[in-house]
C-alpha cells in the first residue's frame, strides 16, 4: 500500500470507485463544510476539496479536508500550481499528512484571471506561482513518498504516505496531445486520474481506447467525471465556454424539451430540467462504466452536493463497499 | 527588442509640472522602433507639455533630444553633457526602464521620470502589434519546444503543456491570445518531432531568472582587459 487510503484500498481491490466534491465555502465557519460532509458521509469513497477553484478564495483545501476526514469521510485533497510554489506545495502536503490526509490530486490550476469564470471579481491582478506544473508535481509528491526526498534534493525525515492523483481532460483541444499529457502524469506517477466532465461518451471511448492501446489503463486508475447538468442554460454554456467540454446536441436538445414542457411555469421548468438533468447524470455513469479501462466516477454537482446521494442511488453505486483497513 | 507604451500626457506631466527646465529625451534603438520614444514621440511629448503649461500660464522650457541608445554610457555622457550645459532641472526620459535606470544611475542630482511603460520582449507580427516572445528567463530551453517559447507565451509557464483550458488554439485567458502549446505542437507537428513532447521536462531551476535575484553578466574577454587594467592601476 502506497498510503493505505480508502480511495487506494478500493481501487487496488477491484471495486468500481466513486469520488463527489465538497467545495470549501467562502468563509471560515466550518459548519459548512460539516454540513456538507454530514450530507455526503456512505455516498462516495473519496472526496475532493477543491483548492480556491476557479481562482476564487475560499477555505483552504487541507484545512476544510481535515474537517472532512474529522467527520468520518476520506478527503482528497488538492493542490493547485498557481498559487504555491516548491516550498510551499511541499510545507502543506507534510501539514496534510501530519493532519491524516492521504490523497492528493495535483492541478495546474486556472489562470488568476478566471474569477469564477466572470462571475465574481476574483483577484485577477494576483501574480502567479506556476513554479511546477502539474505533471512536475506529481513528480515531486511521488519522490516525497517513495525516496523521502524533497524535490530539491534534501532527505525527509520519512516517507510521506501518498496516493496521488492528476486531471485529464481528454476531448481537450489539440486532441492528439491528450494521451500523450495522460502518458506524462502517469510516467510521472499519477496513481489515479479524474477527468474532465464527460457528456460526449463516443469521444471519450475513442480517447480511452487509444489510452488502452498505450497500456495506461492498467497503470493507473482512470475515474470519469460527471458534472450534474441542472438546466438548459449550464448545458450550453458549458458545451460553449467549458473548455475541453462538448455537450451533443442530443443532450442539449433533451434538456431543451424538459424546460419546453413545463409551458410558462418557470418554478416547473427548473424543476423538470433539474429531474432531466438528474437523469443523464444516471445514464452518463452507466454508460462509462461500460468502457474498458475506467475505474470509476468522479461526479461534480457543483454547489448543488445534495443531489449525489440520489444520482449515486439511481446507479446502483450505493452502499459503497466496505472497507476494512486490512483489505487489499 | 524591448517592447514599450507610451504614459499618457496628464501621467507624465503630474511627474515634472514643479520644474521649469525640464529636457524629454528619447531613446534611438527599441523605444524608436516601438514607436513610443523615438525623436518624433520626443516632439509629441515635448509640445503636449508645451501646450499644456502654456495654458496655465507656467513660465518653463521644455527641451527636446534623443540619443541613440540609453542603456550605454557613452551615448548617455551626451545626455548629461547637455544636462549640464542647459542647466536642466528633470528629465522625461522615453527610453525603456533600463535607460531611467542608468540615466538615474550617471545624473547624480537631476531627477529622471519615466515617459513610456516598459512592457516585454516582443516581435513585430503585424504593422502596429507586437507580440511578447521572450521572457529572458536565462536558461533557453527552444531546442525542445520547436522554437515557441512556452514560458513567455504560455499563461502558465507550464512545461509540460498544455492545460485544460486550451480552446481552439486561445488561451483561457482570453480568444486574442493564442496557446503557445497548441502553436508548439503545431510547430512539432510539421517539424516531424512531435513524439518528443511524450518526455517530462522536471521542475526548472528559475535561479536563472529574475527568480535567482537581479542578473550580471561578464563578457569575461571584455571584462578581464578592465580587470587587469584596475589591477595595474592599484600596483
Amino acid at each position: 500500500m502506497k498510503s493505505g487510503s480508502r480511495l487506494e484500498r478500493i481501487l487496488e481491490a477491484g471495486h468500481f470507485a466513486v469520488t463527489a466534491e465538497i467545495g470549501p465555502p467562502m468563509s471560515g465557519n466550518p459548519a459548512k463544510v460539516l454540513e456538507k460532509a454530514q450530507l455526503l458521509k456512505g455516498t462516495a469513497d473519496a472526496f475532493n476539496i477543491t483548492d480556491n477553484q476557479t481562482a476564487v478564495v475560499r477555505m483552504s483545501s487541507v484545512a476544510a479536508a481535515a474537517l472532512v476526514l474529522g467527520e468520518g469521510l476520506e478527503p482528497i485533497m488538492q493542490m493547485t500550481c498557481r498559487d504555491r510554489n516548491r516550498l510551499a506545495i511541499q510545507a502543506d502536503v507534510l501539514g496534510g499528512s501530519a493532519l491524516g490526509l492521504k490523497n492528493c490530486l495535483c492541478i495546474t490550476g486556472d489562470h488568476q484571471t478566471s474569477g469564477a469564470a466572470g462571475r465574481l471579481k476574483g483577484h485577477p491582478g494576483a501574480k502567479n506561482v506556476y513554479d511546477v506544473d502539474s505533471i512536475q508535481l506529481v513528480s515531486i509528491l511521488r519522490g516525497m513518498r517513495d525516496d523521502a526526498l524533497q524535490q530539491g534534493g534534501d532527505p525527509l525525515e520519512e516517507p510521506t504516505p501518498l496516493y496521488i492523483g492528476a486531471a485529464w481532460t481528454p476531448l481537450g483541444d489539440p486532441i492528439e496531445i491528450r494521451p500523450i499529457r495522460l502518458k506524462k502524469k502517469v510516467d510521472a506517477g499519477a496513481d489515479f486520474i479524474q477527468t474532465q466532465g464527460v457528456y460526449d461518451v463516443d469521444g471519450f471511448r475513442e480517447q480511452m481506447a487509444i489510452i488502452a492501446d498505450m497500456g495506461l489503463h492498467e497503470r493507473t486508475h482512470i475515474l470519469a467525471g460527471i458534472i450534474v447538468p441542472k438546466s438548459l442554460g449550464m448545458l450550453r454554456y458549458m458545451n460553449s465556454s467549458v473548455a475541453g467540454v462538448t455537450v451533443p446536441d442530443r443532450l442539449i436538445q433533451r434538456m431543451a424539451e424538459a424546460k419546453k414542457s413545463a409551458g410558462d411555469d418557470k418554478k416547473e421548468a427548473s424543476r423538470r430540467q433539474l429531474a432531466e438533468g438528474i437523469k443523464m447524470s444516471v445514464e452518463l455513469i452507466e454508460q462509462v462504466q461500460e468502457i474498458p479501462g475506467v475505474r470509476g466516477v468522479h461526479v461534480q454537482a457543483i454547489e448543488s452536493e445534495h443531489l449525489v446521494p440520489e444520482i449515486l442511488e439511481k446507479a446502483g453505486l450505493l452502499p459503497r463497499p466496505e472497507m476494512s483497513k486490512k483489505e487489499g | 527588442m524591448i517592447v514599450a507604451e507610451r504614459k499618457p500626457l496628464a501621467e507624465i506631466r503630474s511627474f515634472v509640472e514643479d520644474y521649469r527646465r525640464i529636457l524629454i529625451l528619447g531613446c534611438g534603438t527599441c523605444t524608436t522602433v516601438s514607436l513610443c520614444g523615438g525623436e518624433a514621440e520626443v516632439k509629441i511629448v515635448a509640445s503636449g507639455l508645451r501646450i499644456s503649461f502654456l495654458h496655465e500660464g507656467r513660465d518653463s522650457e521644455i527641451l527636446e533630444d534623443c540619443i541613440t541608445r540609453q542603456c550605454e554610457p557613452e551615448f548617455v555622457e551626451v545626455a548629461r553633457q547637455k544636462v549640464k550645459d542647459e542647466s536642466i532641472e528633470a528629465i522625461v526620459s522615453l527610453g525603456c526602464g533600463v535607460g531611467v535606470n542608468l540615466l538615474a544611475q550617471l545624473l547624480e542630482t537631476v531627477p529622471v521620470f519615466p515617459g513610456v511603460n516598459t512592457k516585454f520582449f516582443g516581435a513585430v507580427v503585424e504593422p502596429g502589434m507586437w507580440l511578447e516572445m521572450c521572457a529572458g528567463c536565462g536558461d533557453c530551453i527552444l531546442q525542445l519546444t520547436g522554437g515557441i517559447c512556452p514560458i513567455a507565451r504560455c499563461s502558465k509557464s507550464l512545461l509540460n503543456g498544455p492545460c485544460g483550458g486550451t480552446r481552439d488554439g486561445k488561451c483561457e485567458i482570453g480568444e486574442d491570445v493564442d496557446c503557445a502549446w497548441a502553436l508548439i505542437i503545431e510547430r512539432m507537428k510539421s517539424l516531424g518531432t512531435l513524439d518528443r513532447l511524450s518526455e517530462m521536462l522536471p521542475a526548472r531551476d528559475w535561479s536563472t531568472s529574475r527568480h535567482g535575484g537581479p542578473r550580471r553578466l561578464v563578457h569575461t574577454e571584455v571584462a578581464n582587459v578592465n580587470v587587469q587594467e584596475t589591477e595595474g592601476e592599484a600596483q
